[in-house]
């Protein structure tokens, strides 16, 4: 395979694809579901350096929210961002050649697995530390406000944010300013290596926004649909000027924290509770449901996607690492550091 | 015109946000107030609330959203009322703004100005009277200036804000009052890392910063001392040029620091005059710096503390009659073995 085969289409174009239907909601899901199975392999053979954190269980969330934002609205994200980028249209070799380090990364290979950004389809630079995406949101939403623009800002981070000043800070101002932006809490129960009873008193983070008057609502984070149109009432709100939402979106982390964390301090049983509302499970049954897909075309979306992504890390195996000069490269506005 | 440094300061933003609708102000009582420090007052008039923001008491909360404000096509002048406030507020500097070029491989810029009051000189106690240029000038992707007196903070402030980085703008608290002819209007915008030779001299190089600036004009006056000052006007990044030409032409180096001596700016320029000019050197290069405590607050504690014209004066001479380097008082005075 050469290049070409990984860049037929724009990520705008596959932005807009998924709003044709189920049938491309569910494949991108599962084409996040297979890359991150594979990121996860890599890692544990070697070829990628340092930390991952996968998404794996957080496909709906990352759907329904590129499905209920428009390109030119912006989101800002965390280190466990796979899901999202590729959600929002990011091509899949922009996002696992960073991964592996590669020249054909988003970033050409100096930022790594915890820093995605493409702005073509309004993804940040995402980032590794804990909350540091809240006031970030809620600065891109004053710049829209200050500016006259009817975009929305996005904010998503796990639950463990919510104990962080940042998120309360971004919160506080959000309501004060009345920007236009959405904060999204990615409730997995677990921040980092412990669940959620040991370091917050209360699982039900949505009641958080109370204290900063802004209205808040708890949605199933494993169906695209209830994230979607939670999504959409919240952007509707900020583009007309009503000011910020804070959603909760309850998921499960599938995976563990990073790298080769295998989370055995899950209590007896919940990973398997979890499971059955695997949010790819959900989409299947809604898929055959309503008809939309077969068993067998279902089926064929997961060989199709092992193909795609199987293909994609051999064409990255061969493609080069950065050459020295990459380094030096967007310091300042001028390209070389002086 | 003579101003005042604030209202140098003042007139630079006004004349940016005349000039540039996506400026704008924000930090805690600069709109209704004015400014803690007077270097807003009028704005919120002409400008609007919109452009003029009062924030809450929440550095990293006001500061993360002028890195998210700057992102997307504002170019947000923050106002960190004390440098130590900005403590709070670090990770969303250094770890973000800083960053955001190059981990967006040019896609995203953070055109922001983080400006503070800091130092000494007025009794604010240990909390409240730090430089801590240290705290950003390592981090690469932000440049750092420090200003001296009012034209040096029309020139400096205008310039930051037109700048395509974060740029973080150290505002000596003891100058704000002084007053000084300025001349204002676009042509005194350059670009930032230049430093200004302010007085001529053959026999010494001194590189000052913020207010040891003026402390260094008044010291070599004292001590009668033919010496060329330097105001560096950028530490980051810092104009390597000027000063090289200087100490070619003098042979010898001081550099003198509103910071302790552990960490201090000057590190870096006496280190790199000493490795490459030192065929050129008559003397080993100094540094002149605070010692390594916390400002202290009584008046006669803080007025040691900072090195002063007399005491300065004292250590040029000795430097240019020994050529070797004077210890520090706290040494030579026994404080510190």
């Amino acid at each position: 395979m050469n290049k070409e085969a990984f860049t037929k289409e724009t990520a705008l174009q596959r932005r807009a694809k998924l709003r044709e239907g189920l049938r491309p909601q569910y494949e991108r899901m599962m084409e996040i579901r297979t890359l991150e199975n594979s990121v996860n392999e890599l890692f544990a053979g070697g070829s990628i350096a340092g930390t991952t954190h996968l998404c794996l269980g957080q496909e709906a969330l990352d759907i329904g929210i590129a499905l209920a934002l428009k390109p030119t609205d912006v989101v800002s994200a965390t280190y466990r961002s796979h899901g999202i980028a590729l959600a929002l249209g990011m091509l899949p070799m922009e996002v696992m050649g960073e991964i592996l380090g590669k020249t054909v990364g988003c970033t050409g290979g100096v930022g790594g697995s915890m820093h995605l950004c493409d702005m073509s389809v309004g993804l940040l630079p995402t980032s590794a530390i804990v909350g540091a995406g809240y006031p970030v949101a809620a600065g891109a939403a004053l710049a829209f406000q200050n500016l006259g623009q009817s975009h929305v800002a996005l904010a998503m981070a796990g639950d463990g944010s919510t104990n962080i000043g940042a998120f309360h800070e971004a919160l506080n101002l959000a309501a004060i300013w009345k920007l236009p932006v959405i904060f999204v809490i990615d409730n997995n129960v677990y921040g980092e290596y412990s669940r959620i009873n040991v370091t917050t008193p209360i699982e039900d983070l949505y009641l958080r926004g109370a204290s900063y008057d802004m209205p808040s609502v708890v949605v199933d984070g494993m169906s695209v649909e209830a994230v979607e149109d939670a999504i959409a009432a919240a952007a509707e709100r900020a583009r007309s000027g009503e000011g910020p939402t804070l959603i909760e979106a309850k998921t499960y982390r599938f995976a563990g924290h990073s790298r080769a964390d295998t989370a055995p301090y899950r209590p007896e049983g919940e990973l398997e509770s979890w499971a059955e509302r695997d949010p790819i499970k959900v989409m299947r049954k809604r898929l055959l449901q309503d008809k939309v897909m077969t068993q067998e075309e279902i089926d064929q979306v997961s060989i199709d996607a092992d193909k795609y992504v199987s293909e994609l890390v051999q064409f990255l195996t061969k493609e080069p690492e950065p050459e020295i000069s990459a380094m030096f490269d967007h310091i300042w506005a001028q390209d070389r550091v002086s | 015109m003579k101003m005042r440094m604030n209202q140098a300061i003042v007139s630079a933003f006004a004349d940016e946000m005349r000039l540039d609708p996506s400026v704008m102000l924000m930090g805690e009582d600069i709109a209704g107030a004015g400014g803690p420090f007077k270097t807003s007052e009028g704005l919120l008039d002409e400008f609007g609330p919109m452009r003029v923001r009062d924030t809450p008491i929440s550095e990293m909360g006001f500061t993360g959203a002028a890195v998210g404000a700057s992102a997307l096509g504002l170019r947000p002048v923050v106002e960190i009322m004390f440098m130590e406030f900005l403590g709070v507020a670090l990770d969303q500097l250094v770890t973000e703004a800083a960053k955001f070029r190059y981990l967006s491989a040019g896609q995203v810029s953070c055109p922001l100005v983080i400006r503070a009051s800091v130092g000494s000189g007025l009794g604010f106690g240990s909390q409240h009277s730090q430089t801590l240029e240290n705290w950003v000038s390592s981090t690469p992707g932000l440049k750092v200036v420090t200003l001296s007196g009012p034209q040096s903070a029309y020139d400096l402030m205008r310039s930051a804000i037109q700048d395509p980085d974060p740029v973080i703008v150290l505002e000596p608290r003891v100058l704000y009052g002084e007053r000084g002819e300025v001349e204002t209007g676009d042509s005194r915008v350059k670009p930032l890392g230049q430093a200004n030779v302010i007085q001529a001299g053959n026999e010494v190089t001194i590189v000052a910063m913020g207010q040891t600036v003026r402390t260094s004009i008044e010291a070599t006056a004292q001590a009668g001392i033919d010496a060329e000052v330097i105001d560096l006007a950028t530490l980051v990044p810092w104009d390597r040029a000027t000063v090289f030409e200087s100490v070619k032409k003098t042979g010898r180096l001081v550099v003198i620091e509103e910071a302790p001596e552990s960490g201090g700016w000057g590190g870096g320029i006496v280190a790199a005059v000493a490795s490459e000019l030192f065929t050129s050197l008559k003397a080993p290069p100094i540094r002149i710096t605070t010692p390594n405590v916390p400002v202290p607050y009584g008046k006669s504690l803080e007025v040691k503390f900072l090195p002063s014209a007399d005491a300065t004066a004292a250590i040029l001479k000795e430097f240019l009659e020994t050529n070797t380097a004077p210890a520090p008082w706290w040494i030579s005075e026994g404080f510190v073995k």
